[in-house]
């Protein structure tokens, strides 16, 4: 097998006070895989996905990126080259969308012609068309616009690595099922390694190859998508029952 | 009237000047102290709340008596407009000192969060963050400073620093209200002024926010 491009090798994080907040996690992430994270809030997904860029750290145990120690690395070119998407989409709202977008290009020194030119390119592929979008403020766009955006600044450097923090969280049902497709059909294109936190079973199993049930800090199943609606694991059935759930309702015709 | 300014109009002319000459030099240095001061304590707001606490006390002590008080010391009480000069500058500490850090703290943590994810330095975060989105409520701190310090301004000739208080304090000992009025409307005009152009100036940087 390929070198994996994350690697969380007996990771803990327990609190001052002693309260453990992630413990014992084995995970290596194939490149060019899309993998899920799964738990319920507090289960300690964003944690464990911030573990990755340096934005938190272990209390023991290492994190590898591409095979390197992350503890080991200078944090902000780390950061650099890693993609980092959030439902709050974290837009800075003095800067139009085409700086928000090319703030990464920004930081690595790119001049100003070379990052408008990205910029261009980028804007399309997530699904914002039209010359206008990047002279304008955040506050001009919706929510689903801005998530777009937020995308498009993660992959404006073109990192290998892509974290995502419930991209989709904020927004309605039917926005979140266009930016589910296009997501899709952008892993496709790219490549990339991707991490999604999630709480959406469904939307795990549309997007990732892999899924990791996280539940007090602790992975408590690990499964390829194909393997997870057949599960007889208690943790893994409580999702395949909410969302069960959620469809009886309307699939079964009242009698 | 007319009468009036071409007996006194060029001594207001240059009263005006040394009034903004010793506004400008306080502001400069309180700016050049309280700005740095501001953003190093949203670092450490711990260390906030003596060192504004006493940047307030200071805002509390009658600007008359703080003159009287600095006058005996030592290299300070040999130079008039230096003595007044620092004591402006305490006026004028409080409020940028203030705004700085409340500017830089009121900024939504998600916002710095992701500037670090980006992988922006400290440097780069300052420049490129928080100080534009805290630019307006640090200029509203320098125009509160500036109008603040245009008034006390007025004080400083008592210690005989010069200024449109000069001529205030003559009218007032010679019961002169003529004389009181031309020192009197300058420096509300150069305050209203100060704070209109201020003012727009905040407005233009105030960031819509999404
Ligand atoms: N900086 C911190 N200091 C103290 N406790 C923290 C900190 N960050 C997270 N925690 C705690 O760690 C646990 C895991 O938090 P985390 O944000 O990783 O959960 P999550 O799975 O992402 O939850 P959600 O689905 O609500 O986003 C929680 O109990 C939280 O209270
Ligand atoms: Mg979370």
């Amino acid at each position: 097998m390929a070198m994996a491009a994350v690697e969380f090798d007996a990771l803990s994080l327990a609190l001052s006070g002693g309260r453990s907040i992630l413990s014992g996690i084995h995970l290596a992430v194939e490149q060019g895989s899309t993998t899920a994270l799964l738990g319920r809030s507090g289960s300690g997904k964003t944690t464990l996905l911030r573990m990755v860029n340096a934005m938190a750290a272990p209390t023991s145990g290492e994190v590898r990126v591409m095979g390197k120690p992350v503890a080991s690395q200078d944090c902000t070119s780390l950061r650099r080259g890693i993609g980092y998407v959030i439902q709050e989409t974290g837009l800075f709202p003095h800067m139009t969308i085409g700086r928000n977008v090319g703030l990464p290009l920004e930081m690595a020194g790119q001049s100003k012609t070379q990052i408008a030119t990205r910029v261009a390119e980028l804007l399309p592929m997530v699904g914002l068309e039209g010359v206008s979008f990047a002279r304008r403020y955040p506050w001009q766009l919706s929510g689903g616009q801005r998530q777009r955006v937020g995308l498009a600044r993660a992959l404006a450097a073109d990192p290998p690595i892509l974290l995502m923090d419930e991209p989709f969280g904020a927004l309605d049902p039917v926005t979140r099922v266009e930016m589910q497709e296009m997501m899709a059909s952008l892993i496709e294109r790219l490549r990339k390694t991707v991490l999604l936190v999630t709480h959406d079973l469904e939307e795990a199993l549309y997007l990732a190859q892999r899924v990791i049930f996280l539940e007090g800090g602790r992975v408590v199943a690990d499964l390829p998508s194909n393997k997870v609606m057949p599960s007889s694991d208690p943790h893994v059935r409580q999702y395949i029952r909410a969302v069960r759930h959620n469809h009886r309702n309307h699939e079964e015709p009242a009698s | 009237m007319t009468g009036f300014l071409r007996a006194h109009g060029y001594e207001i002319a240059r009263l005006t000047f040394e009034h903004l000459w010793l506004t400008f030099f306080a502001m400069l240095l309180a700016t050049v102290i309280g700005l740095p001061l501001g953003i190093v304590l949203s670092r450490r707001p711990k260390l906030a709340k003596p060192i504004i606490g006493f940047a307030n006390v200071l805002q509390t002590v009658p600007s008359l008596a703080l003159f009287g008080l600095l006058l005996p010391v030592p290299w300070l009480g040999e130079n008039a407009a230096r003595l007044a000069i620092l004591a402006l500058t305490g006026y004028a500490l409080l409020p940028i000192l203030r705004n700085t850090y409340a500017g830089i703290r009121s900024i939504d943590p998600t916002l710095t969060d992701i500037a670090t994810a980006l992988g922006m330095t400290a440097r780069q975060r300052l420049l490129k963050v928080e100080l534009p989105l805290s630019a307006s409520v640090i200029l509203a701190g320098l125009r509160t400073a500036t109008v603040t310090c245009v008034g006390v301004a007025t004080i400083a000739a008592a210690i005989g620093a010069g200024g449109l208080g000069e001529l205030i304090f003559r009218g007032v000992a010679s019961v002169d209200n003529g004389l009181v009025l031309a020192g009197a409307v300058p420096a509300a005009l150069l305050a209203l002024l100060a704070d209109a152009a201020l003012g727009f100036l905040e407005k233009k940087l105030t960031v819509k926010r999404a």
